[in-house]
C-alpha cells in the first residue's frame, strides 16, 4: 500500500461482502417460495423478499465501487485522498440508512412504510429497484455527492490519468441518472420511461465505464503492461459502450407504450451491446499475454478474466439471444430475462468487485505479494464454485423461460397455458434452479474462509 | 487490429460516438415524450387512474406482478388482465376485482400466496381503473395472447 488513506476502503469491502451473503440468502429464500408458496408466507411475501434481494445487490455493488475507487484514486493520483474522514463519515451514514431500509423492509408492510416515510409528500416508491423511501433516496443523492467530491479533489490535485478520469466519468453519469428516481409522473408509461433512465442507463451505460476502469487498474498493476496500450483498449471499450448502449435503451421501450420506431432502433443499437464486453474478454488476455510482471497474486488475475468472460456471457451472449424485437416479442418479462439479469448482474459487477477486493485486500492486509498459495488454493476453489453456481441456475431460469414461452406465449389464446399452471409445470426446473444457488452461497462461505487462512512462513529471498 | 488504432484515435471515437449516440437519443427522447400522451390515451386518465397507480406503487405490486412485461416474474402479468379476468367488461371487472382482493390469501396448500392488502372498495375500484387504463396502452400488439 502507497498511501495510508487507501486504508478506508477496507470497510466498504468487508460490509460489500457481507451483504452480498444477505443477498445470496434472500435469494434461496424466494427459490423456495417459488417452489412452496407457504414458505415464511404471510412472515415474508415474495415481494418483500425479492425487493431486500434487488436493493441489497445495489447496495453491496455501490460499497464495493467506493471501496474500489477509494484504493484505486490515490494511487491513480499519487497522493492521499482529500479526505480520509469524509469517506469514513459517508461509510457510515450509508451503512446505517441501508440498514435501517432494509429492517423498515422487513418489520413493517410496505404500504405502512410508505405512510411512516411521508411517501404522499414526494412519491418516489413502488417502482422496481427504486424501492426505497424518498428519505433514503436523498440520503444516497448525499453519500453519492461527497463520495464524487472526495475523488474529484483528489484528481484535480493530483496526476490525472485516463482510468481515473473515465472512473470519474462513470461516476458522474451514475450521479445524474439517479435524479430520474425522483421523476414519477402520473401517467404511467412516461413513468416507465424514464424509469428506463436510471435503471438501463446504470448498467448498460455509466456503469460499464466504472467495470472498465476498476478492470484496467488490476490490469495496470498485475501485468505492468504500458498504459498507452491499456487506455487504448479502455476508450475504445467505452466508445462502444456509449455507442450501443445509449440508442440500446431502446429495446426496454419495444412493448411499454413507447413509439414504434423503438423496435428498428433498439433491436440494432442493442444488437451491438455484446461488442465492449467483447473487447474487455480481448483486452484481459491480451494484458496477460503481453504482461511484463509475474504477480504472485494469482486469484486478482484469475478474477479479471473471469469477469470478462462471464460478463461477456451474461450481459452480451445472454442478453443478444433475447435483444430483437420479434424474438423480445415472446420472451419479454420471462424466467429467460430473470436468467439474463443473474448472470449479467453477478459476471459484469459483482466479480468485478471480487476482483478489486482480491486484489487490494490482501495488500491492505499487510500481505503485499497477495495471499498465500494455500489461501489462493482455497480461494480458487471459492471462485469455480461461485462461477458455476451463477452459470447453472442461469441455464436452469433459462430452460425454464423457454418451456414458459412454449406453453404460455407461442399458442394462440385458445392454447396457451395460465401462468400459474405453467409455474406449476416449471417446479422441477426450480429445484435445480436451487441446488446451483446453494453452491454459490456454498462458494462464498469458502471464499470468506480464505481470508483465515493462515499465512505461511514466506521464505525471504 | 489493435496495432493500427493510436490511443489517440480509440479517444476519438469515444468522443464523437459517444457525442453521436447521445445526440440521437436525445432527439428521440424528445420525440417520444411528445407521443407518449397519444399512444397511452392520456385524455381518459382520470383522477380514479391516478389514484389507482399510487395504490399500486404503495404496495409494491410490481414485486411480484409484471406490468406490461416489467417487474417480477412471480405472479401473472397484470397488462391485460382486464381483458383475461374481465373479459373486457368495465362493470365484470370490477366485480371480479373486489371479490379476489377481499379473497387473498387463497388458502390452498402451497400455491403462491398472494398477501391481504386491506383495500377499500373505492381502492379497490381505483386500482381496476388504473388496470383498465393501463390495457388500453398502445403496446405494439404485446402480449401475444390473453394470458400474458
Amino acid at each position: 500500500m502507497k498511501y495510508s488513506s487507501q486504508m478506508v476502503a477496507k470497510p466498504y469491502f468487508i460490509f460489500a461482502l457481507i451483504l452480498l451473503a444477505g443477498e445470496i440468502l434472500f435469494g434461496l429464500t424466494m427459490s423456495i417460495q417459488y417452489i412452496y408458496g407457504d414458505f415464511l408466507f404471510p412472515l415474508i411475501p415474495f415481494n418483500v423478499l425479492r425487493m431486500v434481494h434487488i436493493n441489497l445487490l445495489i447496495v453491496l455493488l455501490l460499497f464495493g465501487f467506493m471501496g474500489a475507487t477509494y484504493y484505486l484514486i490515490p494511487e491513480e493520483a499519487e497522493r492521499e485522498l482529500w479526505s480520509p474522514l469524509l469517506a469514513k463519515i459517508t461509510f457510515w451514514v450509508f451503512l446505517v440508512a441501508g440498514v435501517a431500509t432494509i429492517l423498515g423492509y422487513l418489520l413493517v408492510p410496505y404500504a405502512e412504510l410508505a405512510e411512516l416515510t411521508m411517501n404522499e409528500l414526494w412519491p418516489t416508491m413502488g417502482r422496481e429497484f427504486l424501492e426505497q423511501p424518498t428519505i433514503t433516496k436523498i440520503g444516497i443523492v448525499f453519500v453519492v455527492l461527497s463520495y464524487i467530491l472526495n475523488v474529484t479533489m483528489t484528481v484535480i490535485k493530483g496526476r490525472r490519468t485516463t482510468i481515473s478520469i473515465i472512473l470519474l466519468t462513470g461516476l458522474f453519469g451514475l450521479a445524474f441518472f439517479f435524479l430520474f428516481a425522483f421523476y414519477v409522473p402520473d401517467n404511467l408509461i412516461m413513468d416507465k420511461f424514464f424509469w428506463w433512465f436510471v435503471v438501463h442507463l446504470w448498467v448498460e451505460a455509466t456503469w460499464e465505464l466504472i467495470l472498465g476502469a476498476l478492470l484496467a487498474f488490476v490490469l495496470v498493476k498485475l501485468t505492468g503492461v504500458d498504459r498507452e496500450h491499456i487506455d487504448k483498449w479502455l476508450y475504445l471499450i467505452i466508445a462502444m459502450t456509449f455507442i450501443a448502449g445509449l440508442a440500446g435503451t431502446g429495446h426496454h421501450f419495444f412493448f411499454m407504450g413507447a413509439p414504434g420506431y423503438w423496435l428498428w432502433i433498439g433491436s440494432i443499437a442493442s444488437a451491438a451491446e455484446p461488442i465492449p464486453f467483447f473487447l474487455m474478454i480481448l483486452f484481459a488476455y491480451n494484458m496477460v499475454k503481453n504482461r511484463r510482471i509475474q504477480d504472485d497474486n494469482k486469484m486478482a488475475l484469475t478474477w479479471a478474466k473471469g469477469t470478462a468472460v462471464v460478463g461477456f456471457l451474461g450481459a452480451g451472449v445472454w442478453g443478444f439471444m433475447h435483444t430483437l424485437a420479434p424474438i423480445n416479442y415472446y420472451t419479454h418479462g420471462t424466467q429467460l430475462t430473470a436468467a439474463h439479469g443473474h448472470l449479467s448482474f453477478f459476471g459484469a459487477y459483482v466479480m468485478i468487485v471480487f476482483t478489486m477486493v482480491s486484489y487490494a485486500m490482501p495488500i491492505l492486509r499487510g500481505r503485499p505479494h497477495g495471499n498465500s498459495p494455500r489461501a489462493q488454493k482455497v480461494e480458487l476453489t471459492s471462485f469455480w464454485f461461485m462461477v458455476i453456481g451463477m452459470i447453472g441456475l442461469t441455464l436452469a431460469l433459462t430452460v425454464a423461460g423457454i418451456l414458459q414461452i412454449e406453453a404460455q406465449r407461442i399458442p394462440d389464446s385458445a392454447n396457451a397455458m395460465s401462468f400459474m399452471n405453467v409455474q406449476d409445470m416449471l417446479t422441477p426446473v426450480y429445484f435445480v434452479r436451487s441446488f446451483f444457488g446453494v453452491m454459490v452461497f456454498l462458494g462464498l462461505l469458502i471464499y470468506f474462509y480464505s481470508f483465515f487462512v493462515k499465512e505461511d512462513k514466506r521464505v525471504v529471498a | 487490429m489493435s496495432e493500427r488504432i493510436t490511443k489517440d484515435m480509440a479517444k476519438n471515437i469515444y468522443f464523437g460516438g459517444g457525442i453521436f449516440a447521445t445526440l440521437i437519443f436525445v432527439g428521440l427522447t424528445f420525440d417520444s415524450v411528445n407521443q407518449i400522451p397519444e399512444l397511452s390515451n392520456e385524455v381518459n386518465m382520470t383522477e380514479s387512474v391516478v389514484l389507482g397507480k399510487k395504490i399500486w406503487e404503495d404496495n409494491n405490486c410490481v414485486g411480484c406482478h409484471t406490468l406490461l412485461g416489467e417487474g417480477a416474474y412471480y405472479a401473472p402479468e397484470l397488462g391485460n388482465v382486464f381483458q383475461r379476468a374481465g373479459s373486457s367488461n368495465e362493470e365484470a371487472f370490477k366485480g371480479y376485482m373486489l371479490g379476489w382482493m377481499a379473497a387473498q390469501p387463497l388458502d390452498i396448500p402451497d400455491r403462491r400466496k398472494m398477501p391481504q392488502f386491506h383495500l377499500s372498495p373505492e381502492q379497490v375500484n381505483n386500482l381496476s381503473d388504473f388496470l383498465i387504463w393501463t390495457s388500453k396502452v398502445n403496446t405494439q400488439e404485446w402480449p401475444p395472447n390473453i394470458q400474458g
